[in-house]
C-alpha cells in the first residue's frame, strides 16, 4: 500500500512540472518567453543555438537545462542569468561575454539571496565575474569550466565570487584566467572539493572572513600569487597541490591571521614560498611536502602554537625563514634533506637536533640587500661554521627528532 | 708575436695539468647534468664551480707558468723583439688555452643540456672570468720576483676575490643597515669581478624571483641593454687594465 501511495506521488509531481522546448525549430524560440510561460517547477530544455536573451532573470523555481551547451550571449553589456528564486537549476549551458564594468560586478550567473541553487555542467568563457553567489545559501557549483583571458586585476573579476553565503559546496571546476580563481568573503560552512584553479592573475583561491570551510584535493597552479587564506578560523586545507606559483610577490599558501586550522597532506612543490605564515596562531601542519621552493616556510615571529610534524622537507633553498629570536612553534619528527645528523640507535630519529633556519636566511632576513651573496662561497662557509656554533638563528627553532628517511607521502 | 703565440699555445695545450683541468670540468659538469632531473638546476650548482674553480686554475695555473718560463722569457728578451708583444703574446697564449680548457670541460655540456640564454650567459662569464684571472696572475707575477712568493700573492688574491671581498660587503651592509644601500651595491659589484658575473648569471635564472627587492633594482639595472652592456665593459676592463700595467711593469722590468 505504502509502495503504491509513494509511486501515486510521484506520478502526481510529474504530472505537475511541464518541460518546455526552447529552440529554433520549436514553438518557443527565446528563454525569456519560457520563463515567463513556466509554473513553478518546470524544466525548460533548450537546444541547441545562439540566444542573446540580455539580462535573463529566473523569478520561479525552474530547471533550465541546455542540451549539447546551447550558447547564451551576454554581448558584453549585459549579466546573463540572474536567479531571483530558491531551486533553480542551470545546467548544461555555455555562456560568454558577460558586460564589464567597474560600478556593477557583472556576472555570467548570479545568485541573489537564494537557497539550493544548482549551477553544474557550464561553460563560461570570457565572463566578467563567472558564478557570482550574493548571500547563496545551500547552493551547489558543480562541474564548470570558467576561462577567461583577464589582463588587469582592475579590469577583471573572479571565477566563483562568493560574498555572505552559507554551506556552499564548489566540486570540480575549472578555473582559469580570471583575477581570483575562487573567491569568499564571509562564507561559512563550506567546501571547495577537487577544483582546479590556475593562471589566475591575482590568487587561485582568496578566502576572506570565511570561517569553518574546507578545502579538499584541488589544484592551484601557476597563479599570480599563489592562494591567501586570511582572517578566518577553522579552515580546513587537506590533499592540495599547490604548485609553481612563482614570481617575486608569489606564494604556494599565505596564512594571515589564521586561527585553529588544519593543514594536512598537502603538496607544495616549485613556489617561491611554499607558506608564508603571519599572525597565525594554533595551526597544525601534518604530513605535507614541501619540494624544490624558493623557501619552504616562512614563520613570523607573530605566530604562535604552530605544530609542525611528519612533513617531508626535500629540495627546497630555504627550508624554514623567521624575523625574531622568539619561537612558539614546535617543530617535530620531520624529514629534512638537508640534516646531516647520525641515528645510533636505528629508531630512525636522528639523535641531534635539526636547525631549519641557516644563518643567511637570518642575516638577509635583518638586511635585505644582503641578497646579493646570494650563491657565494662565503654564505655557504657561514652556514657551515654556523651548524656548529649556533648564534644568530634563534636558539629553539629546531626539530628534537628530525627523521632519518622522508615519510612516503 | 704570432709564432710565440702559437709555441705557448701548443706548449699549454701539451701540459698535463690542463689536460687534467679540461677533464675535472667535463666530468663535474656531465655529472652534475646527467645528476639532476631538472637540467636548469644543473647550471645553478655549476655555476657555483665555475665560480670557484675557474678563477682559481686561472690565477695559479697562470703564474706558475710565466715563473717556469722565466728562462725561455730571457732568451726570448735577447732575441730582437718587442718586450710588448712578447709579455702579450704569453697573455694571449695563456688565455687563449685556459679558455679552450673551460669551453671544452663546460661548453660542451652546457650547450647540450641547456641551451638557453642563461646557459649561454654563464659560458661568456666563465671564459671573461677567465681572462681576467689570468690578467691578474700576470700582474702579480711581473711585481714579484720570487716565485714561492708570488705564487702566495695569487692564492691570497683568489682569496680576496672569492671571499674576504665578499665578507667586507657584509661588513659594509652591516654598519650602514640605516642607507638604502641597494643602489650602491650595484656600483660596489663592479670591484669584484665574481660577484658581478654571479648576480649576471643569477639575474637570468629563475632563482632571482628570491631575491626580492634587491634582486628587483639589480634586474632593472642589469635586465636592460645598457645595464647589460656595461657589465659586460667592467669585466672586459678587468681583463684588460691588470694586463696594461704588467706590460708597463714588464717594459721597465730588469730581468
Amino acid at each position: 500500500m505504502k509502495t503504491v501511495f509513494i509511486i501515486l506521488c510521484c506520478w502526481c509531481t510529474q504530472a505537475n512540472a511541464h518541460v518546455i522546448k526552447v529552440g529554433n525549430k520549436q514553438t518557443i524560440k527565446t528563454i525569456t518567453a519560457a520563463v515567463a510561460a513556466a509554473k513553478i517547477g518546470d524544466t525548460i530544455l533548450v537546444d541547441r543555438g545562439i540566444y542573446k536573451e540580455k539580462n535573463l532573470v529566473i523569478d520561479k523555481q525552474l530547471v533550465l537545462k541546455g542540451i549539447n551547451h546551447p550558447v547564451l550571449d551576454g554581448e558584453k553589456k549585459y549579466e546573463i542569468i540572474s536567479i531571483k528564486s530558491d531551486r533553480v537549476t542551470i545546467d548544461g549551458f555555455l555562456l560568454q561575454h558577460t558586460g564589464v564594468s567597474s560600478m556593477i560586478d557583472f556576472a555570467a550567473i548570479k545568485i541573489y539571496n537564494k537557497h539550493y541553487a544548482t549551477i553544474i555542467n557550464n561553460i563560461i568563457n570570457d565572463a566578467f565575474f563567472g558564478i557570482y553567489s550574493q548571500q547563496g545559501i545551500n547552493c551547489l557549483i558543480q562541474n564548470n569550466t570558467l576561462t577567461a583571458n583577464a589582463t588587469e586585476e582592475q579590469q577583471s573579476g573572479n571565477g566563483i565570487h562568493c560574498w555572505k553565503s552559507d554551506s556552499m559546496r564548489i566540486i570540480g571546476n575549472t578555473i582559469s584566467g580570471h583575477r581570483d580563481g575562487i573567491y569568499f568573503e564571509f562564507v561559512t560552512n563550506s567546501v571547495i572539493w577537487r577544483n582546479n584553479s590556475f593562471k589566475n592573475l591575482r590568487y587561485g583561491l582568496h578566502f576572506m572572513f570565511s570561517n569553518d570551510d574546507a578545502y579538499i584535493t584541488n589544484v592551484f597552479e601557476n597563479n599570480g600569487a599563489g592562494v591567501a587564506v586570511m582572517f578566518s578560523h577553522g579552515v580546513k586545507m587537506f590533499n592540495n597541490y599547490f604548485k609553481e606559483n612563482w614570481g617575486d610577490a608569489a606564494y604556494g599558501l599565505l596564512l594571515k591571521e589564521i586561527n585553529d586550522s588544519y593543514i594536512e597532506n598537502n603538496r607544495f612543490e616549485n613556489n617561491t614560498m611554499a607558506i608564508y605564515a603571519e599572525g597565525a596562531n594554533r595551526i597544525h601542519m601534518q604530513k605535507n611536502v614541501f619540494k624544490s621552493n624558493g623557501w619552504a616556510l616562512k614563520i613570523q615571529a607573530s605566530c604562535m602554537d604552530i605544530t609542525l610534524q611528519q612533513n617531508n622537507f626535500i629540495g627546497n633553498t630555504f627550508d624554514v625563514g623567521t624575523n625574531g629570536s622568539l619561537v612558539m612553534n614546535t617543530f617535530n619528527n620531520n624529514y629534512w634533506d638537508k640534516y646531516e645528523g647520525y641515528d645510533l640507535n636505528h629508531d630512525n630519529n636522528g639523535d641531534v637536533p635539526y636547525r631549519p633556519v641557516s644563518m643567511y636566511s637570518m642575516i638577509i632576513e635583518k638586511n635585505p640587500p644582503a641578497m646579493i651573496l646570494f650563491h657565494s662561497l662565503i654564505t655557504t662557509l657561514m652556514d657551515k661554521s654556523e651548524k656548529v656554533i649556533p648564534s644568530l638563528t634563534p636558539e629553539n627553532l629546531k626539530d628534537e627528532h628530525p627523521l632519518m628517511k622522508s615519510i612516503p607521502l | 708575436m704570432k709564432k710565440i703565440i702559437k709555441y705557448v699555445f701548443i706548449d699549454i695545450l701539451r701540459n698535463k695539468i690542463v689536460l687534467a683541468y679540461t677533464i675535472l670540468l667535463l666530468l663535474l659538469s656531465l655529472s652534475i647534468f646527467n645528476l639532476e632531473d631538472n637540467s636548469a638546476k644543473g647550471l645553478l650548482s655549476l655555476l657555483n664551480i665555475v665560480l670557484i674553480i675557474v678563477p682559481l686554475v686561472s690565477i695559479l695555473f697562470a703564474s706558475i707558468y710565466v715563473y717556469n718560463s722565466a728562462e725561455f722569457l730571457e732568451l726570448l728578451v735577447s732575441q730582437p723583439l718587442k718586450r710588448n708583444s712578447i709579455w702579450l703574446s704569453i697573455f694571449i697564449g695563456l688565455a687563449c688555452s685556459l679558455t679552450l680548457a673551460f669551453f671544452v670541460g663546460v661548453g660542451i655540456p652546457v650547450l647540450l643540456y641547456e641551451l638557453s640564454a642563461t646557459g649561454i650567459t654563464m659560458l661568456l662569464v666563465g671564459v671573461l672570468l677567465t681572462v681576467i684571472f689570468v690578467a691578474i696572475a700576470m700582474l702579480a707575477t711581473v711585481n714579484t720576483r720570487d716565485k714561492a712568493k708570488g705564487i702566495g700573492v695569487a692564492v691570497l688574491l683568489w682569496l680576496y676575490f672569492s671571499i674576504l671581498f665578499d665578507g667586507l660587503v657584509l661588513f659594509l651592509l652591516f654598519q650602514f643597515a640605516d642607507y638604502p644601500l641597494e643602489k650602491a651595491m650595484i656600483g660596489i659589484s663592479a670591484l669584484n669581478p665574481i660577484d658581478l658575473s654571479r648576480i649576471l648569471v643569477l639575474l637570468k635564472m629563475d632563482v632571482s624571483a628570491l631575491m626580492g627587492y634587491t634582486g628587483a633594482v639589480f634586474k632593472d639595472f642589469f635586465g636592460t641593454t645598457v645595464g647589460l652592456v656595461i657589465a659586460i665593459l667592467v669585466l672586459l676592463f678587468w681583463s684588460i687594465i691588470p694586463v696594461w700595467f704588467s706590460v708597463r711593469k714588464f717594459n721597465r722590468k730588469d730581468l
